[in-house]
């Protein structure tokens, strides 16, 4: 499932619905990314993510139709914010249900990786200095890259 | 045809859309992106940095050679940076 939304999120009731029911759900696995107080070496008082409605839904729809295509998944939820947002508030969520743990880690790592490569937004933060635009790190590029690899390892 | 501008090149192209008539030698992104370019600042300031630009035609990413016709909504914005 897929979730774009302002509003905060409840990350315990959110994990807790997810695959409830389903006696073939052996595991949970989630990621939850929160806002820091410091980015770059640089104070963080607030940030404001923007994003591009519809296209936003769809790439994640795509990420996580491939991660399902890849590892036998129960279900799947990427919730993620936009707006405005103060340190320790939640950005995104990502929560994976399988019948074994690796699948469900594995794919969990994968769904935040792309999703911070792929996903249009953008983070623009406020600090004592003003405000500014995150800019894409080469780590974020590497660790999706990643898979890709993992990817074309499997298919030999 | 609609261009969409996002977060800092939206600043630089100073307005976050744009309804155009797609003149007919434009046939590719790469082709947009040069006939932009001349049309005002903000848009060569917008769209002047490759290493810097991504582009997405009907809501999907693609690459410069992409072809773009005069119904589409075409995208432009920095790598992202979300999650």
């Amino acid at each position: 499932m897929i979730r774009v939304q302002r509003e905060p999120f409840d990350s315990g009731a959110e994990i807790a619905r997810l695959g409830a029911g389903n006696p073939a759900v052996g595991g949970i696995c989630a990621f939850v990314g929160k806002v820091r107080d410091l980015s770059g070496g640089q104070a963080v008082s607030a940030m404001t993510l923007e994003h591009y409605p519809g296209m936003t839904e769809k790439e994640l729809a795509r990420i996580e139709t491939e991660a399902r295509n890849r590892w036998p998944l129960q279900d799947t939820l990427i919730l993620h914010r936009h707006g405005r947002l103060e340190p320790g508030d939640d950005i995104v969520l990502v929560a994976v249900a399988s019948a074994h743990r690796r699948a469900a880690f594995e794919a969990c790592e994968f769904l935040i990786d792309w999703l911070k490569t792929k996903a249009p937004f953008w983070k623009r933060e406020e600090g004592p200095g003003g405000a500014r635009w995150v800019e894409a790190r080469t780590e974020d590029d590497e660790a999706a890259a990643r898979w890709n690899a993992a990817a074309s390892q499997e298919q030999e | 045809m609609r261009l969409l501008f996002f977060a800092w090149l939206r600043e630089k192209a100073g307005q976050d859309r744009e309804d155009i008539v797609l003149p007919p030698d434009v046939t590719d992104v790469q082709g947009l992106i040069d006939w932009l370019r001349g049309r005002s600042d903000g848009y060569a300031k917008a769209l002047g940095d490759p290493s810097q630009l991504r582009v997405a035609v009907n809501q999907e990413t693609v690459a410069l050679d992409h072809p773009v016709g005069p119904d589409d909504e075409v995208a432009f914005f920095p790598p992202v940076t979300g999650g």
